[in-house]
């Protein structure tokens, strides 16, 4: 067993060790938040105290952008993206877990292996199908490849597993038909396997960068993240008007990660087991 | 006896299963599967925009004599081979400190640790870009605590700038990866470790040889995940650096190049698709060799 002082200093290194890790990844929000109220020079040199430039900070990001077409055009994306996406994959992970079909297994494992492919190599052949079919500078077309996700089919699947089979005999011998089942029974039973997968779809979606700014080419469809990213590569940025987008894009995910934390966990978690 | 149930009640699960699973398979065979063949016939054509001819194998062999593409490659690999094992072993740590009931204030820790990877590549990519300028807080600090003399270039110097990319992204994805381990801890009977304090078992050796090997499929399963994402690294290289590359192409990847190839220099789709195929197959052989030696260290 150990003795008082090597506890003691072991305990200090751990407390020592994780206070540090903590204190190195909030500090870039503490920075952002402070620099939101700073002037750009002061942002720059590092001044880690509240100033007074946040009104004109503000007034700033709203002369320069237009914010609510912004927040607008992020907030159609991204509520488009997850409520379908839920929709699709919801259907087919209930499909996959409750058919008998040859060749289902077959077609699931089919799907799965579609995980490897990186949009690298789809970014190509995606923009000239998407430019044939006239949805170029459309949020259609932005939203439109991310609908099928074989990641949260994959999740649903994993989570039907544990859905009571005697709810949807019950369901069946009361007559109710398969959609009926679906939709009143297995959707209101699901509730916190939607939560989880909202929360990540929602943060993939608002967050998405490569393909809008392949796609959306004109200010009147860009989203906040292809806003702020023309902001800061100005070449003289004013980092006070950066900070206000920064924070202004990352409220929502923050948000939603606060208010669902244990769902987001459990999420996370649905994709290991 | 199977085809004796066929006529009533198995057709009709036939007809309803296809029905449930044909939306998300018909939209991830016409956004993934048809581009991605595509993708696999336009890397043996060549030429300019839509002008393209069939070359059979010259994109290939242009490839090898690409310095932009090795750099590309290198670069990547760098990514890969550093950043993803400091991230693994610092979230493993990081999760079996955190999985202790005794750390008081451990609820807290998790938080502040977790909270990096619910922001925007691109938003974190610029707040770095920020700190990290020559004359930004990071160097005054360092300069100040008297760790160097005089301030770092993170942003200009090819060396520097692969370090703040690495940095960068283990900041954002640690605590990502901590997530899976802290919920695989928690699946794990705490009598083992009850068991081995008593038995005298030091920590360190209650780490190696308890908490790594019951984690191995979950490890597994980060590393795969970290693979796919370092070989796609492009928002965060885009946002540093300008959407160069870094200076000199150091930062470049090869999803930053794909971008340039189609979207910056003049448009070759042909060449592009090739090297995309490259992180394809990079993907395939890495993940296969993961798997692999993780089976082979199960016997």
């Amino acid at each position: 067993m150990k003795n008082g002082v090597g506890r003691t200093v072991t305990q200090v290194f751990t407390y020592g060790f994780v206070g540090l890790m903590a204190f190195l990844s909030v500090f870039p929000f503490i920075w952002m938040v402070l620099g939101a109220t700073n002037s750009s020079i002061d942002i720059i040199k590092g001044k880690m105290l509240p100033g007074e430039a946040l009104a004109m900070n503000i007034a700033n990001f709203f002369t320069l952008v237009n914010a609510p077409l912004v927040f607008w055009n992020s907030a159609k994306v991204t509520i488009f993206a997850t409520v379908l996406t839920l929709a699709v994959s919801s259907l087919a992970g209930y499909g996959f877990e409750m058919f008998r079909s040859r060749r289902r297994e077959s077609l699931y494992r089919a799907m799965l292996l579609t995980l490897m492919i990186p949009f690298a190599a789809l970014m190509i052949p995606l923009f000239i199908m998407m430019g044939k079919a006239g949805l170029i500078n459309t949020h259609i077309a932005v939203v439109l490849p991310s609908i099928g996700s074989a990641f949260i089919v994959f999740y649903f699947r994993q989570s039907t597993k544990a859905f009571p089979s005697e709810l949807r005999d019950a369901a069946k011998v009361d007559g109710l038909k398969e959609w009926q089942i679906f939709l009143y029974i297995y959707v209101p039973v699901m509730r916190s396997t939607y939560a989880a997968a909202f929360i990540i779809v929602f943060m993939t979606a608002w967050n998405n960068y490569l393909w809008p700014l392949i796609v959306l080419q004109s200010n009147e469809t860009k989203t906040i993240t292809l806003v702020i990213s023309s902001l800061a590569s100005a070449y003289y940025p004013d980092y006070g008007v950066v900070m206000v987008g920064t924070i202004l894009a990352t409220l929502p995910t923050l948000a939603v990660f606060f208010f669902m934390q244990r769902q987001f966990v459990q999420g996370m978690l649905g994709s290991v087991k | 006896m199977v085809f004796a149930r066929r006529g009533g009640i198995g057709r009709y699960y036939d007809v309803n299963g296809w029905l449930f699973v044909a939306p998300a398979l018909g939209l991830i065979a016409l956004f993934m599967v048809y581009p991605i063949l595509w993708s696999l016939w336009m890397s043996f054509q060549a030429g300019r925009g839509m002008m393209m001819k069939f070359v059979g194998f010259g994109n290939i062999i242009r490839l090898w004599n690409d310095p932009v593409f090795l750099k590309a490659l290198t670069n990547t690999m760098t990514y890969f081979v550093v950043q993803v094992p400091i991230m693994i072993v610092l979230a493993l740590i990081l999760a079996s400190l955190l999985n202790n009931p005794r750390l008081v204030g451990r609820g807290i820790f998790r938080t502040a640790i977790f909270l990096p990877c619910v922001t925007s590549l691109v938003a974190y990519s610029v707040l770095f870009k920020g700190m990290f300028a020559i004359d930004g807080i990071v160097n005054s600090t360092l300069q100040a605590i008297g760790i160097v003399s005089s301030p770092i270039p993170w942003l200009t110097h090819p060396f520097w700038a692969k370090t703040l990319v690495i940095i960068a992204i283990t900041w954002r994805w640690t605590g990502y990866n901590m997530i899976f381990y802290l919920a695989a801890l928690q699946n794990i009977d705490k009598s083992i470790y009850e068991v081995a304090r008593i038995d005298g078992v030091p920590a360190w050796a209650r780490f190696t040889h308890i908490t790594i090997p019951l984690l191995k499929p979950v490890i597994l399963f980060t590393t795969v995940i970290s693979t796919i994402g370092t070989l796609q690294l492009f928002d965060e290289v885009y946002n540093l650096t300008e959407g160069k590359g870094g200076p000199s192409n150091a930062t470049l990847t090869l999803s930053l190049y794909i971008y340039n190839l189609t979207f910056r220099f003049m448009p070759n789709f042909g060449y592009a698709a090739t090297v995309s195929y490259v992180i394809v197959v990079l993907v395939a052989v890495l993940a296969f060799l993961q798997f692999f030696a993780a089976r082979e260290r199960d016997r």
